[in-house]
């Protein structure tokens, strides 16, 4: 009777995580298979949805778009924005964690200092961009105007966006003052779930405050640091709205993203659908390959250290059992 | 006992370091400088959105507002291309229908995998964390795709449905499910003879409403910030959300309208920043908690 009853209720298991499996199939697996088929076909123009799928040379949108010029500034871009960004990044984050769970010296208004710290990560990226756009506007913008009363720039206004590494270092800036805020909060939660017992032994043992942050503190939060680091990665990998509309790629592809190139491909000129969705795979490919990697960092070793000790004493076990069997 | 020397240990720590109060107003001096200019873009777009253009070319740089700000709003009005409101409506009517759809379903599936056992389950926990971190753009070209072949571009059900599967957030509601509900409960409204899903609408829901509070808000805006799904599938002036109406202020006939477009920037992100003056406390709570997607 019990057993019977155990039975009847797992079926709702499967009742209740139906809708979300519906919902999946149809928004994500099917438009990644139909994604991928696209990448093997000559499918183009706008609104078309006939293709022919190239049989002879099925791997000619892949080799057309690694080939390509724009593809490969494009995610060398992406590579060198997303860097730059996460270095000084994740810097500022540890120094602020560092400050604020110091034990020995407490610093007063964290909480009102995380919410302002936090406050560009929730704003419309859209308007981040064009709004840094606006003022970096030439002849009449806030930062020429700034710079001409401080006096750095002598002879009037710069078109300042003109310059490549100018106009990627905006992007790298805003994303840095976006994210650094959303990190800090992520890894001082991190160290507040440090045992304390570990930083009283520490300070037991005589370390001052710099030695407690390396030795102890670091090593304790290495998978939030991790996960940090890849999730940042992953995003960095799909960077769209800031390049988009701060300056739609330019000047002269300098702040053309993997993103960007895909959305230009598919959804303007010529509407390059096959070619957009041999991009696509080539970055799903790069994008699953990081994040296998960030689930094989995060597993839990002590958790397969333990698995393994049970099964060994398991087996010790059984062959006792076995020998005490047969005498 | 442990607590005494703990106390000894600090009084020395503070005695020892003379250098701490230097280190200190550094400390301050540099976390004050980053907060003025977490606010500082904000605040000279604010001030020029209250200027006119012909302050503006006078000098760009401005601390302090001026008085032109509905004027500014009413040339926008004016050329009756980038509107706000239309923006304000269509933004909210996707990302309020798609927070709801996610929140709820999410709770479902993860009420599904903490409560019954049952055998694909485990299997189905490793899927949904295998497929988290897969994002929009790769997918892009077959959903577009689908959407032309069924004529649902310009379509919000499109942009509100897919939330139905929302990976990251099945995720979070199972950690915070798993120690919060109590079985017996379960079981002795089972004995009051109440249905499966009553139980889960009931009783289950109102238990995760802390759970159910913060993932709303997160969802909530990172559907209103999105503008990738968006700007793929909608063409129709009429249905831009709000990400896309910024980019009207691109256009031509904004070139030479400083005031104005700074007004427009401001009248975007408004309905944001009030949101944050608000919940600010229970965000960065819940961006602690690990919650926000990267």
């Amino acid at each position: 009777m019990k057993k019977k009853k155990a039975y009847d209720y797992a079926k709702f298991g499967y009742i209740f995580s139906i809708p979300f499996v519906i919902a999946w199939l149809i928004f994500q697996l099917y438009p990644i298979l139909y994604t991928f088929l696209v990448g093997f076909t000559d499918l183009k123009g706008a609104g078309v949805t006939d293709f022919n799928i190239l049989w002879s040379t099925p791997f000619k949108n892949f080799a057309d778009v690694l080939g390509n010029k724009t593809f490969r500034t494009s995610f060398t871009n992406t590579l060198i924005i997303w860097g730059c960004n996460f270095v000084p990044q994740i810097l500022l984050a540890l120094l602020i964690t560092a400050w604020f769970t110091d034990r020995r010296s407490t610093i007063k208004g964290q909480g009102l200092y995380k919410i302002l710290f936090y406050l560009p990560n929730i704003i419309t990226q859209a308007t981040i961009a064009m709004l840094f756009a606006q003022l970096f506007m030439y002849p009449k913008g806030v930062i020429n105007d700034l710079l001409i009363q401080l006096g750095i720039f002598k002879d009037g206004p710069v078109e300042m966006l003109r310059n490549k590494t100018i106009a990627r270092s905006v992007i790298i800036f805003i994303q840095t003052w976006m994210w650094y805020g959303y990190t800090s909060i992520v890894l001082i939660s991190g160290v507040l779930g440090i045992s304390p017992e570990l930083f009283e032994a520490a300070e037991v043992d005589g370390a001052n405050q710099v030695q407690t942050f390396f030795k102890v503190t670091i090593p304790s939060i290495k998978t939030v640091l991790l996960f940090t680091l890849v999730t940042s990665l992953i995003g960095g990998l799909n960077m769209f709205d800031i390049p988009k509309l701060f300056l739609d790629g330019g000047p002269d592809g300098s702040t053309m993203t993997t993103s960007l190139y895909i959305y230009n491909n598919a959804c303007q000129g010529t509407y390059q659908y096959a070619k957009a969705s041999a991009a696509s795979m080539i970055m799903f490919v790069v994008i699953t390959a990081l994040s296998a990697l960030m689930f094989y960092m995060l597993r839990d070793k002590d958790e397969v250290a333990l698995r393994k000790l049970i099964r060994e004493q398991e087996r010790e076990y059984r062959r006792k059992q076995k020998m005490l069997n047969s005498k | 006992m442990s607590n005494n020397s703990n106390l000894q240990l600090t009084v020395d720590g503070k005695e020892k370091s003379g250098g701490n109060i230097v280190l200190k107003i550094v400390i301050y001096v540099l976390c004050t400088f980053l907060a003025i200019l977490s606010i500082l873009p904000f605040w000279l777009m604010f001030v020029n959105a209250t200027r006119s253009t012909v302050e503006i070319q006078k000098t760009a740089i401005s601390f302090l507002p001026s008085v032109n700000l509905f004027k500014n709003i009413a040339i926008l009005q004016d050329k009756n291309m980038f509107k706000p409101w239309l923006g304000f409506l269509n933004s909210f009517v996707i990302a309020s229908g798609a927070t709801v759809l996610a929140v709820y379903f999410s709770s479902l599936t993860a009420y599904a995998q903490v409560v019954y056992e049952w055998k694909l389950k485990n299997a189905f926990f490793s899927f949904i964390v295998a497929v988290m971190t897969l994002p929009a753009q790769v997918t892009m070209v077959g959903f577009l795709q689908m959407c032309y072949k069924f004529r649902l571009t310009n379509n919000f059900l499109m942009l509100i449905l897919p939330s139905i599967a929302a990976p990251s957030m099945v995720f979070f509601m199972r950690q915070y499910l798993q120690p919060a509900l109590p079985i017996e409960i379960v079981h002795s409204a089972r004995i009051d003879g109440a249905r499966e899903f009553y139980i889960f609408n009931r009783i289950v829901l109102p238990i995760m409403k802390p759970a159910i509070a913060t993932q709303a808000i997160f969802s909530f805006v990172g559907s209103w910030n999105n503008l990738f799904t968006p700007m793929v599938l909608i063409s129709d002036t009429k249905k831009y959300t709000m990400p896309m109406m910024v980019s009207l202020l691109r256009a031509d006939i904004y070139k030479t309208e400083f005031g104005s477009i700074y007004a427009g920037l401001t009248l975007t992100i408004l309905p944001l920043i009030i949101v944050y003056i608000v919940l600010s406390k229970y965000i960065v709570a819940g961006v602690a908690l690990g919650s926000v997607k990267g």
